[in-house]
């Protein structure tokens, strides 16, 4: 069943004209209230009016996070104070934070994509949704918040961390559905485990993660550990939050919510639109949003783009699942290395955890690099040589995946930093132009 | 006749020993004997204590990994070359030593000697073939 047959099963045409439609819209929106837009038009040489076809979207400047910040905080909203009913930030861990801000139609529209999420997990009126992303400024807790109103499913607020009374929920109040990040799942997962828990004694039936990347591995691991269906949602506070694209149980991509985000692919070198099917920079154009439309919005994820109906009827567009960042990239060695990469070599080191931090260094010419990984109940043994024997086998699993030997440290659970619930990946201390 | 010894994970940086002695302090758990096993990185800290079960729940509520390991303790006499009659009774039947740690207590004469052998079994036999006296968790709690 589809959640809005009409709008996630639209023909192609329908579909392009309504974008058409809706760009050209939002296009003038931004071109008469922002200031920021009207200057890079103006300096661009171009009007609302040179958009005529959806490939004319090309002709229009990128916006980049770096614009975001120099018009912090509220220098992109393009509706009056008194429209604006709730605002969103990123919490700028890598630099000033990123502002959103909604308009009560705004708002609605995030509910109804979070909507189709949770149809598309088999959500049901009577299921519970235990929503552990974290509530406040971060978009992941309302975000998901707003659409379980709009679904009309039981809400229960609980917000990240305290794993203890998330067990308790789990069990008291028979909670169906888990919504956090898929880091946060694995270790609910393992402490479940640990507190003797079986999951005859929890309800869950499904899972919806996202907010940080992920892997094919762990998702096995999430629906062997919880006995759930574990999805894929991706989303950004730039663009709306949660709920810009979701995973179907067909699991072959993730469907974008493209009647409100149109998305492209560039080559993040040069900037030209690139091919379906072609990896390379996401980008996104806000559709419908009133409150801070946003025009070709550098995400700086690699992904692709798969087009044509999905098995499950729906025929909007879909990405892959994001392997890695522009800016994550790290060169190591001279050679690419995204983190995605170590944490399917930890998955392949049976019962490591896979939480881990990469620590670049360049204490004299050349890099190092150290992965720091959580020790797990079942990798942790008494003796020394046997904790050595693990670090060994995940240093060759690293190697053998990238190439590179990497110095291997077993740590403390949970003593690896997290912010917002997120999983804070890599630490490079080269100070280095990523360029 | 093994007794249960708690092993924990530390990692090598301050306050680290501090938080589990205070984990278990909270819950009353007195301590037997311990012993610190490091490498540059982390260390394994093992304790032989008076409730093992409340030990490990302590612990692991303050996020701490722990595992339980079966660990053989013997009586040796506190006197020189004490030790050696009961690595001498390992030798013959080359049984390997992973690690011990001692310690004294002052209800007994002779010194406490906490091993974890290669081979739990075949240690067992050779200490029972030498008359060592292999002490029981209920002895442990008397000391």
């Amino acid at each position: 069943m589809v959640w809005n047959e009409k709008a996630e099963c639209m023909e192609k045409e329908e579909k392009e004209q309504m974008q058409l439609e809706r760009l050209q819209n939002t296009v003038k929106k931004a071109y008469e209230n922002v200031p920021f837009y009207t200057k890079k038009f103006d300096e661009a040489g171009i009007t609302p009016d040179d958009i005529k076809t959806l490939k004319d979207i090309e002709k229009i400047p990128f916006t980049t996070k770096e614009d975001l910040r120099d018009t912090y905080p509220f220098g992109l909203f393009a509706v009056p104070d008194d429209e604006i009913v709730e605002i969103h930030s990123s919490s700028g861990t890598t630099g000033k934070p990123v502002v959103s801000g909604y308009t009560e139609k705004d708002l609605d529209i995030w509910g109804e994509v979070i909507a189709r999420a949770i149809n598309m997990a088999n959500g049901k009126k009577h299921d519970r949704i235990q929503n552990a992303y974290g509530y406040g400024l971060f978009t992941g807790g309302f975000g998901i918040h707003h659409g379980a109103s709009k679904f009309g499913a039981t809400l229960i607020p609980i917000s990240a961390g305290n794993t203890k009374r998330q067990i308790e929920i789990l069990k008291d109040f028979q909670s169906t559905i888990l919504t956090c990040t898929p880091s946060y799942a694995l270790y609910l997962a393992e402490s479940l485990e640990k507190a003797g828990v079986s999951l005859d004694e929890i309800n869950l039936k499904s899972g919806i993660f996202g907010a940080e990347m992920w892997t094919e591995a762990m998702r096995k691991q999430l629906e062997e550990k919880l006995g759930i269906l574990a999805l894929n949602i991706y989303g950004l506070t730039e663009v709306m939050g949660p709920g810009v694209a979701i995973e179907c149980p067909e699991k072959n991509g993730l469907h974008i919510n493209d009647d409100h985000f149109y998305p492209e692919i560039i080559d993040p070198k040069t900037g030209a639109s690139l091919e379906e099917g072609e990896t390379g920079e996401l980008v996104f154009t806000t559709l419908t949003r009133d409150g801070m439309p946003i025009l070709r919005y550098r995400t700086k994820d690699l992904t692709s783009l798969i087009k044509g109906k999905c098995d499950c009827g729906r025929t909007t567009v879909r990405m892959t699942r994001i392997t890695g960042r522009t800016d994550d990239m790290l060169k190591i060695k001279g050679v690419k290395v995204f983190p995605s990469q170590i944490e399917k070599a930890l998955l392949n080191v049976e019962g490591t955890s896979g939480n881990y931090q990469i620590i670049v260094t360049r204490p004299d010419l050349l890099d190092e690099v150290e992965v720091k990984v959580e020790v797990s109940r079942e990798v942790f043994s008494d003796e020394i040589r046997k904790l050595e024997l693990i670090e060994k086998k995940i240093t060759s699993a690293i190697r053998s995946e990238i190439g590179i030997r990497a110095e291997v440290t077993l740590c403390e659970p949970e003593s690896l930093p997290r912010s917002e619930g997120k999983a804070v990946r890599v630490i490079d201390k080269r100070g280095l132009d990523k360029g | 006749m093994t007794v249960k010894q708690i092993s924990v994970f530390i990692e090598n940086k301050e306050g680290r020993m501090k938080k589990t002695m205070k984990a278990l302090g909270k819950e009353n758990i007195n301590i037997r004997a311990l012993s610190l096993a490091d490498t540059s990185k982390y260390g394994i800290l093992r304790l032989i204590v008076s409730d093992n079960e409340a030990a490990v729940k302590a612990l692991e509520e303050d996020g701490f990994i722990v595992r339980e390991t079966e660990v053989l303790v013997v009586f040796i006499p506190d006197q020189p070359n004490g030790l050696n009659t009961v690595l001498e009774s390992f030798e013959k039947d080359k049984i390997n030593v992973e690690y011990l740690y001692a310690f004294v207590s002052n209800k007994v004469d002779e010194a406490i000697v906490v091993m974890r052998l290669e081979n739990m079994e075949a240690g067992k036999s050779a200490l029972e073939k030498n008359n060592i006296t292999i002490l029981t968790e209920e002895d442990i709690k008397n000391l």
